[in-house]
């Protein structure tokens, strides 16, 4: 075991300055890290040449990125294009993001797997066809394209709900911008959850269970459940990481201040600093929730734990 | 998004030998009799797990003729496809026709969606949006199916050091989100036709494609047929193209047709952040993203471009769905 | 008498027509007694015994006639929780493939402790105590230490042997096994066969023995049924059996083992298959693949006729009997 979480730890490093460094040259080759620093004017060569030189940006493209991630390990992550320091901007914003993702994951967990396992046990049953055939709806439609209208009916035309979340985004607010993140994967958990019990179902360990004289809650709970569920965890814990990367849709169409809202500004600023600190991050972020359910997986399934 | 795709194909993938078909040799379990029974295309005497490539393509299709799923897709795919070529078939105004006395008006005879904020007609531009969604679904998708299945089958067949690589090359793709790689490398482009949208697809999207095609070559190299191949000394290329490629393929046909309702979902996205398709060509995307600031006043703005890319998608998702059934009758 | 199967009757609604598996069925077990089901695949000796079980996948499997009796009451008419009090606790099976046949997330003591801990009402320290006894009255070594393990932990002989200890837990007055050597090493199938045998004697339980091993059976066996599309063939004492076989379909069994005195000669095999249970023949089902079949096999349904030149009680379902048993 403790081997296994080693050999994961140091394949993760390759991939970490790996999907660094693509981001860091995409940002650099693909845009003018200097064009925002001067406003919205264009800079005079003058300036332009001197603040190149205070950035280092006159230096080859991996030197820099030499440069950026020594200071990244010191924990400085550089100014913003409005002189804020990056982390302070990652001290504001990931709170609300996480809080956003918090909720989104817990969608997906309870109504997700409900659905899942209510349509797996009921397979061909109208409820699965109807609940098979909204997944497939809710699949189809860009999460956008699903935040504008629940907005449009939710908070404009009904008024349940705040059209936009104000600034300090309690969890209250997030509900239902945290169900329009979670619904494309909400309905991928209900498939997979469905399929997995479906194909367990028919397990000669269940026909066991059925033949001990289980009661069915018991079958189901005890024995169904716990094998079928362990396909279902890595999904939701790899997701968590694509959740908060694609919070950036949501949180533009509630407009909540979090991570993808403050990518946004940078990418429109075309703020180096800022959008390869907060890509970093989640880079790391997606990495460690792997490596999470790596170990989860191992803890779940005996057969892999003790291999 | 592509990233968010589950993985209903696991077990195509390396290694991970799922569930042994039925019960094995003399045993008679009810169950494994009704399966047989239910899931064998031609009686219970038909064929067993083993199949051959032909059959297999073969039993597939006509599964799928009967399939109304697959017919309802196929006939919207169909549609879809003719009038992205030819708009004025069903469509004679002009999608940059406007009048802005009848900015967000509701429908009247003649323009039976009403009119959008700019005044131009609705129904039209819908119409004409197609074109800009089918040619991103169908050139990323052939894109990415062509380099992602060259890159992913050959590290599957050789294995190696160049599988190593592309392994890790793959898991730094999978590590960046893909509208943030699409905001950084879009946001900086000017160009207003349909091509760097394509090329960003392809660019991010090759390493889930290459990741399928490579377990679904390892586990066909597996097959005692293509062992047996070997044995009697086949060449590398023989084998590739002969024995591993026709099987290899299924998964990966089924992973790039649902793949490309995402793309087409994806391309409105990025067009709705600003970044993706840009006027004056013509997208449901671009539309969308017009129509919040009057969603009030004239829904259906939205609802329309919104109604025709939610089919688009899922007739696409649907048809791969469709055709997977009809693949892997495991599945089912 | 401790179980009978009268005139059972089960199908399976499928996509292509509705499957017969077994048509009417009758046999017995006494306590003590061990009665041996031999038949091909799909020739419903399982699904007889899942019918019996409860355990049978419904739909697309339906128990469309007959009575299964069992200490006197009709299995059929109880109410399903009442069905599985008996489930587990009166009657018990062992299945053929152990390794997947248990959970392979839960350890094997939890599995074997939910016996006690379902039907008992035990505390998780009794049953676990209660574990580590049966895993040591079937002699699997070091229980007290391997009781935490899983199965892919063990070898596929103690893995059975954890299975008959699920089935033995809670004394049943009946056990089922459906193959249980089949999966199993050569080495390991006398052992195991030896114990559940042994077992048997000691709590005087009646055994279900489901095989297509002939071998097994002399053994262990006081009655064998023989099944073939859904229905019994033969039925006799064994001995009755291995001496004469009463129909031609047991006679191409016992003509298929391999035996030393003909080493060199072409082994038998019973030629054609299984006939498809969507289309049974007309008349004998096993008319297409007997050597002795003529005009009357293909247009009459032979019933189960007492073969009266026996000092036993014993019958075959073949018109011409009485050829087969001198021929």
């Amino acid at each position: 075991m403790g081997r296994y979480v080693i050999r994961r730890l140091l394949q993760m490093i390759p991939v970490f300055f790996g999907a660094t460094l693509l981001i860091f040259l995409m940002v650099n080759v693909m845009g003018d890290p200097i064009a925002g620093l001067c406003g919205d004017r264009q800079c005079d060569p003058a300036t332009a040449a001197q603040l190149e030189k205070e950035f280092g940006l006159d230096k080859p493209v991996w030197q820099q990125y030499l440069t950026y991630m020594g200071n990244v390990f010191t924990g400085d992550f550089g100014t913003a294009f409005n002189g804020q320091e990056v982390t302070e901007l990652m001290a504001s914003a990931f709170p609300v993001t996480i809080r956003l993702t918090i909720v989104a994951i817990f969608f997906e967990i309870v109504i997700g797997i409900s659905l899942g396992v209510l349509t797996g046990l009921k397979r061909g049953h109208p409820v699965d066809t109807s609940v098979l055939l909204l997944t497939l709806v809710v699949i189809s439609i860009p999460t956008f394209v699903t935040g504008l209208i629940l907005q449009l009916l939710l908070g404009v035309e009904w008024g349940w709900i705040k059209p936009a979340v104000s600034s300090d985004a309690p969890f209250n607010e997030l509900i239902v911008p945290g169900l329009v993140l979670a619904s494309v994967s909400l309905a991928y958990v209900t498939r997979l959850t469905r399929t997995s019990i479906a194909e367990n179902k028919r397990a000669d360990y269940v026909r066991t269970a059925v033949a001990k004289g289980l009661p069915r809650h018991r079958v189901i709970t005890r024995h169904l459940l716990r094998n079928s569920l362990i396909p279902v965890v890595t999904f939701i814990g790899t997701d968590i990481g694509a959740l908060m990367g694609g919070a950036i849709v949501t949180e533009r169409i509630f407009n909540i201040h979090g991570v993808g809202y403050q990518l946004y500004q940078g990418i429109l600023r075309q703020n180096t600093q800022t959008v390869v600190g907060f890509v970093t991050v989640l880079v790391i972020v997606f990495l460690v929730a792997n490596l999470l359910v790596d170990l989860l997986y191992a803890v779940l399934d005996p057969r892999i734990r003790y291999a | 998004m592509p990233e968010q795709l589950p993985e209903p194909l696991e077990s195509f993938e390396e290694g991970q030998a799922i569930a042994p078909t039925g019960a094995g040799g003399a045993s008679d379990l009810a169950t494994a009799e009704g399966e047989t029974l239910e899931k064998t295309p031609g009686g219970p005497l038909g064929t067993g797990p083993d199949k051959k490539p032909r059959s297999l393509w073969s039993d597939a299709w006509h599964d799928l003729r009967r399939n109304p799923i697959f017919i309802i897709s196929g006939l919207i795919i169909v549609f879809l496809v003719i009038i992205s070529i030819w708009p004025q078939l069903i469509a004679s105004g002009n999608p940059l026709d406007c009048d802005l006395s009848k900015a967000q008006e509701g429908p009247q005879p003649g323009h039976p969606f009403g009119f959008n904020g700019q005044g131009c007609d609705v129904y039209t531009r819908t119409v004409y949006g197609a074109r800009a969604s089918v040619q991103v679904g169908v050139f990323a998708t052939l894109g990415v199916t062509i380099l992602g299945s060259i890159l992913g089958g050959l590290a599957g067949f050789y294995g190696g050091a160049w599988d190593g690589v592309l392994s890790r090359i793959t898991d730094v793709f999978f590590a960046i989100p893909v509208v943030l790689g699409g905001l950084v490398l879009l946001s900086v482009v000017s160009s207003n036709t349909v091509w760097p949208v394509i090329g960003f697809m392809v660019l991010l999207g090759w390493p889930q494609l290459s990741r399928i095609a490579r377990g679904s070559v390892i586990t066909a190299k597996q097959n005692d047929y293509v062992q047996a191949a070997r044995a009697l000394g086949a060449s590398n290329n023989r084998m590739l193209l002969r024995h591993i490629a026709p099987n290899a393929l299924a998964p990966v046909i089924v992973v790039a047709t649902i793949a490309l309702g995402t793309y087409i979902s994806l391309e409105a996205t990025l067009s709705f952040l600003g970044v993706g398709l840009k006027p004056p060509t013509v997208s449901w995307g671009i539309d969308i993203s017009s129509a919040a600031p009057y969603v009030r006043n004239a829904p259906q703005m939205l609802l329309w471009p919104s109604g025709a890319l939610a089919i688009t998608v899922l007739a696409f998702i649907m048809l791969g769905d469709a055709v997977r059934d009809a693949l892997d009758p495991k599945l089912r | 008498m401790l179980l009978e199967v009268r005139d059972l009757h089960v199908e399976f609604h499928t996509r292509d027509g509705v499957a017969k598996a077994v048509n009417g069925v009758n046999y017995s077990v006494d306590a003590g007694e061990t009665l041996a089901v031999l038949g091909e695949s799909g020739s419903g000796k399982s699904v007889t015994a899942q019918a019996i079980m409860g355990i049978l996948d419904i739909p697309p499997g339906k128990i469309s006639g007959g009575e299964i009796l069992f200490q006197g009451r009709d299995l059929l008419k109880l109410k399903e929780d009442e069905r599985r009090k008996i489930r587990g606790a009166k009657m018990a099976m062992v299945f053929q493939d152990a390794l997947s046949s248990l959970n392979p997330v839960v350890s094997v003591g939890d599995q074997l402790g939910e016996m006690f801990r379902v039907h008992k009402g035990m505390s998780r320290k009794d049953a676990r105590a209660k574990a580590v006894e049966l895993m040591d009255r079937v002699r699997i070594p070091a229980a007290k230490e391997r009781v935490g393990q899983y199965p892919h932990q063990f070898s596929g002989g103690m893995r059975q042997r954890i299975m008959i200890a699920m089935a033995l837990a809670l004394e049943p007055e009946l056990i089922i096994a459906d193959e249980p050597t089949t999966a199993l090493d050569v080495t390991v199938q006398a052992q195991v066969m030896d114990l559940l045998a042994e077992l048997q004697r000691e709590l005087n339980m009646g055994l279900i023995l489901i095989t297509h091993d002939l071998g097994v059976v002399a053994d262990v066996a006081d009655k064998i049924a023989v099944m073939y599309a859904g229905k019994i063939v033969e039925q006799a004492p064994v001995h009755e059996i291995y001496k004469a076989p009463a129909h031609p379909y047991t006679r191409g069994l016992l003509d298929s083992i391999p035996r030393l005195d003909q080493k060199g000669q072409e082994l038998y095999a019973i030629k054609g298959l299984p006939p498809n249970l969507l289309a049974i023949p007309p008349g004998c089902a096993f008319n297409p693949r007997c050597p002795l079949a003529r005009d009357r096999c293909r247009i009459e349904e032979p019933p189960l006729y007492d073969v009266t030149e026996s000092p036993v009680k014993r019958s075959s379902a073949c018109h011409f009997w009485k050829e087969c048993l001198h021929g």
